[in-house]
C-alpha cells in the first residue's frame, strides 16, 4: 500500500496551511456539514453576488483529507457561477468514486484521485462539496441545513 | 505437615493462545496483522468456529418445536449453552439468562419492558457521563415516553467516575441506575460493586452494561448484586448478533414480554394469549441458534484459561502501551483513571485520528478511530474523535512496539 498516493504533497500542504480558513463576514449563504461516522464538522460560508461565488471560506475540524479537500475546493470555486461550481462537484465526485474518471483540467483537485483507493475515506473528501452544494441550493444564511455525506 | 505440592503459577503462554486464533496468522498490506481493535469486536478461537461449523453441518433445525432428532439436538445445544452461560456469570438459574442480539438490545429490552410500564413523570433514571450511546439513547426514549428524567453523573478530568458523585445524585425519585462496568471509550473501570450496594440500599434498580467487562474481568452477578447485567457475544470471542440479558428472576417474572410472536407463548386464541415461562417469554421468534452455540463455546474457551494470568497479561500490555505512547511527542492519552482495563484512547497533535487509522492500517495495525459511540465523552475532552487501541489476551508487547513506531511515522508524515 503506497500511502504517498493518498497523502500527496498538495494534500499535506493544504492540511497544514488550509487556504480560505475561518469565518466570512457578511456571508449571504452558509451550510454546515457533518459526518456522523467520524464526528467531523465543517461550515462553508459564501458571498454570492447574483449567481457568482465572490468569496468563500470554511472552518471546522477534520482529518487531513477533509481539510485539504475543503481548502482546495475554496480555491477552485472562487469566482465560479453556481452552475459551474455544481458541475465541478459532479466531476470531483466522479474522480473520488469512479476508477475510470479522468483528472484532466482539474488542476490541483486532481491530487484527490488517490482517495478512491480508500473507500472508507471518500466521505472525508466529499463532505465539503456536499456542504457547498447545500449552501448553493438554499442560500438563506439563516437556514442551516445539516448535510451528511452519502 | 502437609507436603502436598502447591502448583507453581504457569506463565501465560501468549504464543499458544495466538495459535488458537486462525485470523491472527494473516497479513494486511503485506504486514503481519496486529489486531488492536478487540474493544470493537474480538476475534474467534478455533473452538468457537468449530462449534458453529459442527452445529451447521450436523444439528441444525428449529428449536423448541419439533419432535424429530435434529430439533431435539438443536434444542439441547441451545439450552445447554444457556446453562453454561448462567454458570459462567454465576446466575442462580438459566431462567435468568435471556438471549438477545447484543448489549444494545438487552438495554432496550429493560427500558421498554421494565421501565416503560412502571416509570412516572418526575421519576429519574441515573446514568454516568461516560456511557456508550447504547446506554444513553434507550433511556432518553424511555424518558420521552414516560415523562421520567435522565440524570447524568459526572466524571472527572481523568475520566474517572467517583462513587460519591453518583451516590450524591441518588434520591427518592431515582428509579434506576444504569452504568457501564468498563468504559469503551476510555477504559475506566467503574466502582460498580459500591454503586450497586448504594443503589440497593435506596431501593433503586440497577443495570450494568458489561459489554467491555466480560472479556476482561471475572463477572459474578450474585456477588455484584445487580438486577440486570447486559453483554455481547462478539466482544468475548463469540459470534456477532448474539448477547445476553441477565435479569433477577423475580424482576423478569413481573416484566411483560417485549416482543410478541412464536416461542414466547403457551397458548394463543383470539380472546387471550398466555405467555410462556422464563426465559422464553422474552425470546419471541426463532433465535440466533448457531450464535448461541458459538457463545457457549466462547464461554468454555474463557473458562479453559487461567483468568488471573490473562488479567495480569492484559495489565502488562496496558502498562507497556501507556509507557510507549506517553513517550511520543504530541501524544495525549484520553482517560487516565487509576483503574483501567486494557485499552488506550489517545490523540496526536497535528494528526487527525482518521489519518492515523489509515496510516496504521498500512502497517498492518488495526485500531478504532472516531467517537466510539460516546459523543458526550468526546465533548467532555473537547476532541472530535480519538484513536483507540484495545487489547485482548492474544496481543503481544511486540505489537504495541509496532503501534508506537507507526504512530511516530504518521506524525512525521502528516503533522
Amino acid at each position: 500500500m503506497d500511502l504517498t498516493d493518498l497523502y500527496r504533497d498538495v494534500i499535506l500542504d493544504h492540511n497544514r496551511r488550509p487556504r480560505n480558513f475561518g469565518t466570512l463576514e457578511q456571508a449571504n449563504a452558509l451550510a454546515e456539514g457533518f459526518n456522523p461516522l467520524c464526528g467531523d464538522r465543517l461550515t462553508v460560508r459564501l458571498n454570492l453576488a447574483d449567481d457568482r461565488i465572490e468569496n468563500i471560506r470554511f472552518e471546522g475540524q477534520g482529518c487531513a483529507i477533509s481539510t485539504a479537500s475543503a481548502s482546495l475546493m475554496t480555491e477552485a470555486v472562487k469566482g465560479k457561477t453556481r452552475g459551474e461550481a455544481l458541475a465541478l462537484f459532479d466531476r470531483v465526485h466522479r474522480l473520488l468514486t469512479d476508477d475510470a474518471a479522468g483528472a484532466e483540467d482539474l488542476g490541483k483537485l486532481a491530487a484527490l484521485s488517490g482517495v478512491r483507493e480508500y473507500p472508507a475515506r471518500v466521505k472525508c473528501a466529499s463532505l465539503c462539496w456536499h456542504t457547498l452544494a447545500s449552501a448553493l441550493k438554499s442560500p438563506d444564511a439563516h437556514a442551516v441545513p445539516a448535510v451528511s455525506t452519502e | 505437615m502437609n507436603t502436598a505440592l502447591v502448583p507453581s503459577p504457569v506463565a501465560f503462554d501468549v504464543a499458544a493462545v495466538r495459535r488458537e486464533f486462525p485470523i491472527l496468522g494473516r497479513t494486511v498490506h503485506g504486514k503481519p496483522l496486529a489486531y488492536l481493535d478487540s474493544g470493537a469486536s474480538a476475534q474467534r478461537p478455533r473452538s468457537v468456529i468449530a462449534a458453529v461449523d459442527e452445529y451447521e453441518r450436523l444439528h441444525h433445525a428449529n428449536i423448541h418445536r419439533g419432535v424429530h432428532t435434529l430439533s431435539q439436538e438443536a434444542t439441547a445445544l441451545y439450552e445447554d449453552a444457556r446453562a453454561r452461560i448462567a454458570r459462567f456469570i454465576n446466575a442462580r438459574s438459566p431462567r435468568e439468562i435471556v438471549f438477545v442480539r447484543g448489549t444494545t438490545e438487552a438495554i432496550n429490552l429493560v427500558a421498554q419492558s421494565y421501565g416503560r410500564p412502571l416509570f412516572k413523570p418526575g421519576d429519574e433514571v441515573l446514568i454516568t457521563h461516560l456511557e456508550h450511546h447504547a446506554n444513553i439513547v434507550p433511556w432518553q426514549m424511555l424518558c420521552e415516553q414516560t415523562g421520567a428524567k435522565l440524570v447524568v453523573a459526572p466524571m472527572d478530568a481523568r475520566g474517572e467516575v467517583r462513587a460519591e458523585a453518583v451516590e450524591a445524585l441518588m434520591n427518592e425519585r431515582t428509579r434506576l441506575l444504569a452504568c457501564a462496568h468498563i468504559s469503551n471509550a476510555l477504559g475506566t473501570i467503574l466502582p460498580v460493586r459500591r454503586l450497586i450496594a448504594a443503589a440497593k440500599a435506596r431501593g433503586i434498580t440497577t443495570l450494568i452494561d458489561g459489554a467491555q467487562a466480560v472479556p476482561h474481568l471475572k463477572v459474578n452477578v450474585q456477588e455484584l448484586g445487580c438486577d440486570f447485567y447486559a453483554f455481547s457475544g462478539h466482544k468475548m470471542f463469540g459470534p456477532t448478533g448474539v448477547g445476553v440479558l441477565y435479569g433477577r428472576e423475580s424482576l423478569l417474572e413481573r416484566m411483560p414480554p417485549w416482543q410478541g410472536g412464536g416461542d414466547m407463548i403457551l397458548t394463543v386464541s383470539f380472546a387471550k394469549t398466555v405467555y410462556n415461562a422464563l426465559p422464553h417469554k422474552f425470546e419471541a421468534g426463532t433465535p440466533n441458534i448457531s450464535g448461541v452455540v458459538g457463545l457457549g463455546a466462547a464461554v468454555d474457551f474463557m473458562q479453559s484459561l487461567d483468568r488471573d494470568a490473562v488479567h495480569a497479561h492484559e495489565q502488562e500490555l496496558l502498562g507497556h502501551a501507556t509507557d510507549a505512547l506517553s513517550a511520543i511527542e504530541g501524544l495525549r492519552i484520553i482517560g487516565t483513571a487509576p483503574d483501567k482495563a486494557s485499552l488506550i484512547s489517545f490523540v496526536v497533535e497535528g494528526v487527525h485520528p482518521h489519518d492515523l487509522g489509515t496510516i496504521l492500517d498500512g502497517d498492518g495495525i488495526a485500531i478504532r478511530t472516531g467517537h466510539h459511540c460516546a459523543m458526550p465523552v468526546m465533548d467532555f475532552f473537547e476532541v472530535p474523535a480519538t484513536a483507540r487501541a484495545s487489547f485482548a489476551l492474544y496481543n503481544t508487547l511486540d505489537e504495541i512496539d509496532r503501534l508506537a513506531a507507526s504512530i511516530g511515522r504518521a506524525r512525521a508524515l502528516i503533522a
